[in-house]
């Protein structure tokens, strides 16, 4: 029992980890080209699913939905960084936090504005709806299956998207130093453009693939986000494989860590106060391994130093 | 146009009218209003400390302002209902006396700040804004799943806590209680600033190696301006809670460390009044605009970003004529 419901959870942390790598992969980009940080990168998770449930209401198709969140996401990164971001690339790192957070007030706001305040609600397709068995005895929800294979696909779409094409070659060469590309001819606003749509549209497909399990509402991506921070962190600011890495380190510990605390808790203390310290302690557990991992390593797992 | 200093006296002027004024003229609810101001501004002042003139951008200060207020009305919530906090090793009740919970409030938040800041001072740039901030949320998802308090749901304490001689109860006695611990903070903060310690952390801001070349710890100076910041914050957080006898994860939240950093931010970098201006002009706007719209804080960030973008001093340095080296 005890191992299918572990293994059962495994899976749970897996998808979100695959998820937060979504956010997470554009969030390091983002730093590592052009040194910003990016609070309003939530918002694309945002902008993504409202426009994933636009357009599901409008056609009924799912699929055309998820193009939607990737493009709607897009083309609001791409406006946002030609008016607002391209300015803040030469500012210090207070202005671009203030800069971003009143984004995230702007864009929370108007997709209120635009949407109502009720939550909107995205339908799971149906040849994804129900479950599959994996082994012997353990069944698994179809969609979230989806999820982790969609995550890992982008993974190594990215991996090969960085490492082999010349694209790739330009961003790593813009984390190394920037005035060399440009000084080189490669016209480095447009190049900056690209990435921040880039990852934009992956925040904003993660924020359509949850949508559909959870509500489409405003607020949606600041959770996620925070946890995205907590990834590159762990991972190493600018680092995509520390990203993945940080994505299903933090998505396992916390899945496993809310559920199984409480249990082993109950081995030494009386069960009610176990489930309510467990439980505590269970949602403050990437912290807590965010927080050893930078007294070992300040610099996180493969950032550089 | 007028200079900085004379900008500060109309301030401190308008601090002691606008509240006479509302009492004369019945209005309490502007004594409530400019109470928060100087709540929140004692608030951004103790993180315009570490912020505006030591260069650590904290992005965790919720965590401070969140702990004095939790310490206030878990004490206050004991005595209430007349339950030992905890019977081991010793016995501690509660109290609804300002004169220990300020002392409490003011130690814990003291201390929250020595392990935040022993933790987070390792790390520099961006890895220190993220990770204050991940101390804060951590704070903040413990509160929202500790049941004991309110959960989620918030701690209500029913009278506001006491003082010896006073009434906690009439608004403007309170309103000059927390006007009194304004100037405290204020005056503590002159003198820091302009001391040798001060000198030092200013430095820091510019080029700690050059700090560092000098034979200053800067480590250690940083931890201590840190600890500071963090407990002036914490005493808000008490004030805080005392004002609204109520408490609620939300003042942990990270969205109120973007509020105080916008106080600070709104008012001018690394001036001493300036977070009182930024928290007055983030009151002023969200009463008059959440009058005409729902949808204040989509104005809100439209305001903010132009101002990033293009005034960049704050508020003050609108009003201040500049000096003639300046430029």
């Amino acid at each position: 029992m005890t191992s299918i419901l572990f293994f059962e959870q495994l899976l749970n942390g897996m998808q979100f980890g695959t998820m937060l790598f979504l956010m997470s992969a554009g969030l390091t980009l983002i730093f590592g080209v052009m040194g910003l940080i990016n609070l309003a990168h939530g918002s694309f998770y945002m902008i993504g699913a409202f426009s994933a449930a636009l357009i599901a209401s409008l056609t009924g198709s799912f699929w055309l939905a998820l193009l939607a969140s990737l493009s709607g996401a897009a083309i609001a990164g791409v406006l946002i960084e030609i008016i607002i971001i391209r300015r803040l690339y030469r500012r210090d790192h207070l202005d671009q936090v203030l800069a971003t957070f009143a984004l995230i007030l702007l864009l929370s706001e108007g997709v209120r504005w635009c949407f109502g305040a009720f939550p909107l609600y995205l339908d799971i397709p149906k040849n994804l709806n129900g479950t599959l068995p994996i082994l012997d005895d353990i069944i698994y929800s179809k969609y979230r299956l989806f999820i982790i294979f969609m995550g890992l696909l982008i993974a190594i779409g990215l991996y090969i998207l960085i490492a082999k094409t010349r694209l790739g070659i330009r961003i790593r060469a813009g984390q190394n130093d920037r005035q060399m590309i440009s000084a080189l001819g490669v016209d480095i606003s447009k190049l900056y453009t690209i990435v921040f749509a880039l990852g934009a549209s992956l925040a904003g497909l993660a924020g359509a693939m949850i949508g559909a399990i959870q509500s489409v509402e405003v607020g949606m991506g600041e959770p996620i986000l925070i946890l995205a921070f907590v990834v590159i962190v762990i991972g190493g600011i600018g680092s995509i494989k520390g990203a993945f890495i940080g994505s299903i380190l933090v998505g396992v510990t916390d899945t496993i860590g809310r559920i199984f605390l409480p249990e082993i808790l109950k081995a030494f203390m009386e069960p009610a106060s176990a489930t309510s310290v467990g439980s505590s302690i269970g949602s403050m557990l990437i912290y807590i391994l965010m927080a050893l991992i930078l007294i070992i390593k300040p610099s996180g797992l493969f950032g550089k130093t | 146009m007028i200079f900085e200093k004379v900008l500060n006296k109309w301030i401190l002027f308008f601090l002691f009218l606008i509240p006479v004024l509302g009492f004369i003229f019945e209005e309490y609810y502007y004594i409530t209003l400019t109470t928060k101001v100087v709540i929140l501004g004692i608030a951004g002042i103790g993180l315009n400390l570490a912020l505006g003139y030591c260069g650590l951008i904290s992005f965790g200060h919720a965590a401070f302002f969140g702990l004095g207020g939790y310490v206030t009305g878990i004490i206050s919530y004991h005595a209430m209902n007349s339950e030992l906090i905890f019977s081991w090793p010793f016995i501690v009740s509660g109290s609804s006396d300002m004169l220990v919970i300020w002392p409490i409030a003011i130690l814990s938040s003291a201390f929250l700040a020595l392990i935040i800041g022993l933790l987070s001072l390792r790390t520099t740039g961006v890895y220190f804004i993220m990770i204050t901030l991940a101390f804060a949320q951590m704070l903040y998802f413990f509160a929202i799943s500790w049941p004991s308090y309110g959960g989620e749901d918030g701690l209500s304490i029913y009278m506001r806590n006491s003082l010896p001689f006073v009434d906690t109860m009439d608004p403007l006695t309170f309103y000059f209680i927390c006007l009194f611990w304004l100037l405290v903070v204020i005056f503590i903060s002159a003198k820091l600033i302009n001391s040798s310690f001060g000198m030092a952390f200013q430095a820091i801001k510019q080029n700690e190696e050059r700090v560092k070349s000098v034979g200053i710890e800067t480590f250690k100076v940083k931890l201590l301006v840190f600890v500071i910041s963090g407990t002036i914050t914490g005493l808000a957080g008490s004030l805080y809670t005392d004002l609204n006898r109520f408490i609620s994860p939300s003042v942990l939240n990270w969205q109120m460390s973007g509020e105080i950093m916008v106080f600070v931010i709104l008012g001018g970098i690394a001036r001493l009044y300036g977070p009182l201006v930024g928290a007055a002009f983030f009151i002023v706007l969200e009463q008059t605009l959440g009058s005409y719209t729902e949808n204040w804080q989509f104005w809100l960030g439209l305001i903010l970003i132009l101002e990033i973008l293009y005034v960049r001093s704050g508020i003050l340095s609108l009003f201040e004529k500049k000096l003639k080296y300046e430029k």
